[in-house]
């Protein structure tokens, strides 16, 4: 579509979309936008219809997560505006760029309780970057490139716009408009970071190059700056290990020999161990979360610490840094590494053979291990990941829901490339994977994509696998199918005497294999190690639908390391043959 | 958190928050400052002489939260466009109070008398009592309030401080002066 002169909201918003790049919008038609599904008909934007609201806000966010580009959706007002509450929520606790389109009642009925009417901007102002509710056609061109703008840059997130349905729908006065090309942004109050203040980046350095027993702890933020190819350099350079949150899994190589995997509640024992005994820890795009401090004033208590991030806000939030740096990860290292190489780097550095030799001591010591079943038993989860990592492509992208299953990918896999981790961090928000695998899916067609999810996430949102099988978006499953709410489980074990209220939920209840089918997927029942391979090379020879495995794991798995909630790190428990007794 | 406070530095500070002048912008501040667990002490938002920008005076709690996590996370908010903090001896504020004051025809000169000395205005006047104004720096308004409360005070609002940076006394000649030497 090319309007120009005269033209109406409705046409004018699809238009807005196409011009910043827009491929594909995720959604479901209703009362308040039903004008501007009209001129979707004309445009070459990819629309998917969704089941569910909340998988077209976990599909967008799916889609970012994969191309490192805004996801879209849109959808009617009131309750299809609630529904998307989980998937903002969960894209601005994560920082993903979203954006958000949804109808509202028309403009002169807001505020009387009108059918499907609801304060949309009002409810969605805590969880999102922005918002905007349209008062005028003329200004969805400018508010569209606003939207766009904010949504992508400074800290990612996602921007909602609201729109009443008498500015876009033709055969309404109010819709009437010129058509225009946004001009330059003009936000007086909205300047996002780019350079690191150069004092304190030469501040930085001088730490850096001093420190014995250095750790960078790499978030999320990586990714979302495009920094990896830069953290490699650093790491590189300076040969410091780099341990890789949850958010930043495939932010650093995990075949690097400087990797030290995923830090936190459930991080592998060096991860977790380093940070607690460096001398400098260098946190580049992280939030120093609750879940990877542990007891915050016992979190690496003999560390000094850079903090790097585009949100100035998060320095200093939870641990005030030694020098923090306000500004875009990318452009930071890069002027570290600068900097570095000015005072001397990768010479003049410290002797470190103490510190390394520390680390791949542990590394030796604390591996992450687990009992492999016999044939007959139920199945290790771990194995199944195992088996699943070594026989997909390296660059393979990677969903999960939230709970051990999570965990576990995260422990096992391989992520040796950025944006192949597809993943609810902050939120935690179960029955996340499905969607948000199709997301990924629909934006790198190119890529294998599976998901792996509980049993319990997976009855969450599983209906967005007829959107897949409608749409021809071949998604593979893996269900880690435990019949329990397995995390919650385990907390039941360790810390409720055993005692296991609510949280059991049938094995074969529902069938999955034949939900799968009624839902034109391939379905696949897995009970024993020996059919694990067979059936994951059978899926992934699958490339016209959704393949679903249900693989039949025993509960009684748990997750390790685990460092107890309100613990400090140091009291990491380890798991059996996790290490010589551990802690 | 952060480190321990100094036990004598002050716990209210003023926060001059220049805005835009759109609807929803004062939800906007007021939602963070919930959600975030801030305290907010008290809250006066008018236009400024341009008037697509008003001007939030807020009086922040610093024992809620540590003020440079306020000030960041205000910053953060898209409509947001400027954030001074005026630290209490740099900045001039002005609070309006306004009170119905019980005062039957034998007391009503005395009341009047404390309003005048305050240099107060009367606005109004009835049989038992009279409602009167008063504008002034926030502590004058306290001592009035403390003065005026044994006679009754029958309803009272306070419009909660405006504040703007205190005038340098020196000149800018002078400040001239002093970069050249």
């Amino acid at each position: 579509m090319k309007i120009t002169g005269k033209t109406n909201g409705g046409s004018a918003l699809i238009q807005s979309l196409e011009n910043e790049g827009v491929d594909t919008i995720f959604g479901l038609p209703g009362g308040a936008i039903l004008p501007v599904y009209d001129p979707i008909i004309d445009s070459p934007i990819r629309h998917i219809l969704v089941r569910h609201e909340q998988g077209a806000g976990h599909m967008a966010e799916g889609y970012a997560h994969a191309t490192g580009r805004p996801g879209v959706a849109m959808v009617t007002s009131g309750p299809a505006a609630t529904n998307v509450i989980t998937p903002l929520a969960d894209a601005y606790m994560d920082s993903v760029p979203l954006v958000m389109i949804t109808g509202q009642v028309p403009y002169a009925a807001i505020g009387t309780d009108a059918f499907q009417e609801c304060d949309t901007t009002g409810i969605t102002m805590p969880v999102t970057k922005h918002n905007f509710l349209v008062t005028e056609a003329q200004d969805i061109p400018r508010i569209v490139h606003e939207a766009f703008h904010i949504a992508t840059t400074g800290r990612p997130g996602p921007v909602l716009i609201d729109i009443p349905k008498d500015i876009v729908d033709p055969k309404n006065p109010r819709s009437a408009m010129e058509w225009y090309e946004p001009g330059p942004i003009d936000l007086p109050g909205y300047k996002p970071l780019t350079h690191g203040d150069p004092a304190l980046i030469r501040e930085a350095a001088e730490l850096i190059m001093r420190s014995e027993r250095p750790v960078i702890y790499a978030g999320g933020g990586i990714l979302k700056a495009r920094a990896s190819a830069a953290l490699k350099e650093l790491a590189e350079l300076l040969g410091i290990h780099v341990v890789t949150t949850l958010m930043a899994r495939g932010a650093f190589p995990d075949d690097h020999d400087l990797c030290l995997g995923m830090p936190g509640m459930h991080g592998n024992y060096t991860a977790v161990t380093s940070m607690q005994e460096c001398d400098l820890l260098i946190a580049l795009g992280s939030r120093f979360d609750d879940r990877v401090t542990g007891k915050v004033p016992d979190f690496a208590p003999h560390a000094k610490v850079i903090h790097v991030d585009i949100d100035a806000a998060e320095i200093g939030k939870v641990r005030i840094p030694e020098v923090g740096i306000a500004g875009d990860c990318r452009l930071v290292i890069e002027e570290l590494i600068t900097a570095v190489r000015d005072l001397g780097a990768p010479g003049n550095l410290p002797d470190r053979q103490p510190w390394n030799s520390t680390i791949s001591g542990w590394q030796e010591t604390y591996p992450l291990a687990y009992q492999m079943s016999e044939p007959g038993e139920l199945l290790k989860p771990q194995h199944v990941l195992e088996t699943l990592r070594d026989n997909t492509p390296d660059d393979c992208i990677v969903a999960s829901g939230v709970g051990q299953h999570q965990m576990w990918t995260s422990q096992y896999w391989k992520f040796n490339h950025p944006n192949t981790w597809v993943n609810s961090g902050g939120l935690g928000t179960m029955g996340f994977a499905v969607p948000a695998a199709i997301g990924a899916k629909v934006g790198r067609p190119d890529r294998m994509v599976w998901a792996v999810d509980g049993d319990g996430c997976f009855q969450m949102t599983a209906q967005e696998l007829v959107t897949a099988a409608t749409e021809r978006i071949p998604v593979k499953i893996a269900i880690l199918n435990n019949a329990y709410l397995g995390m919650v489980r385990q907390w039941q074990e360790m810390f409720y005497e055993e005692r296991y209220s609510e949280v059991y939920l049938s094995p074969d209840l529902p069938d999955y294999k034949m939900w799968a089918e009624a839902m034109g997927c391939v379905g696949m029942r897995v009970e024993s190690p020996d059919e694990v391979l067979p059936a994951i090379e059978k899926a992934n020879g699958i490339d016209d639908r959704p393949v679903v495995i249900d693989f039949r794991t025993d509960a009684r798995e748990m997750v390790y390391p685990m460092v107890p909630s309100g613990l400090s790190n140091s009291e990491i428990v380890v798991g059996p043959g996790q290490g010589d007794g551990g802690h | 958190m952060q480190s321990a406070k100094d036990a004598n530095a002050p716990r209210l500070h003023i926060l001059s928050v220049l805005v835009e002048n759109r609807a929803g912008v004062l939800t906007r501040v007021a939602g963070l400052f919930a959600r975030r667990g801030f305290n907010i002490h008290s809250l006066a938002v008018a236009p400024t002489d341009d008037d697509r920008f008003s001007r939030i005076s807020m009086v922040v709690d610093v024992q809620s939260a540590p003020l440079e996590q306020m000030i960041k996370q205000l910053d953060k908010l898209i409509n947001v466009i400027e954030i001074d903090e005026l630290a209490p001896q740099e900045a001039v504020s002005r609070e309006l109070l306004m009170a119905t004051v019980s005062a039957p025809p034998d007391v009503r000169s005395q009341v009047i008398e404390l309003v005048q000395i305050f240099e107060g205005r009367v606005l109004n006047v009835g049989q038992e009592s009279v409602l009167i104004s008063l504008d002034g720096s926030p502590q004058k308004l306290d001592d009035f309030e403390r003065l005026l409360r044994p006679y009754g005070i029958e309803a009272m609002q306070r419009t909660g401080r405006v504040a703007l940076p205190r005038l340098h006394q020196r000149t800018s000649l002078q400040i001239v002066d002093d970069q050249v030497s």
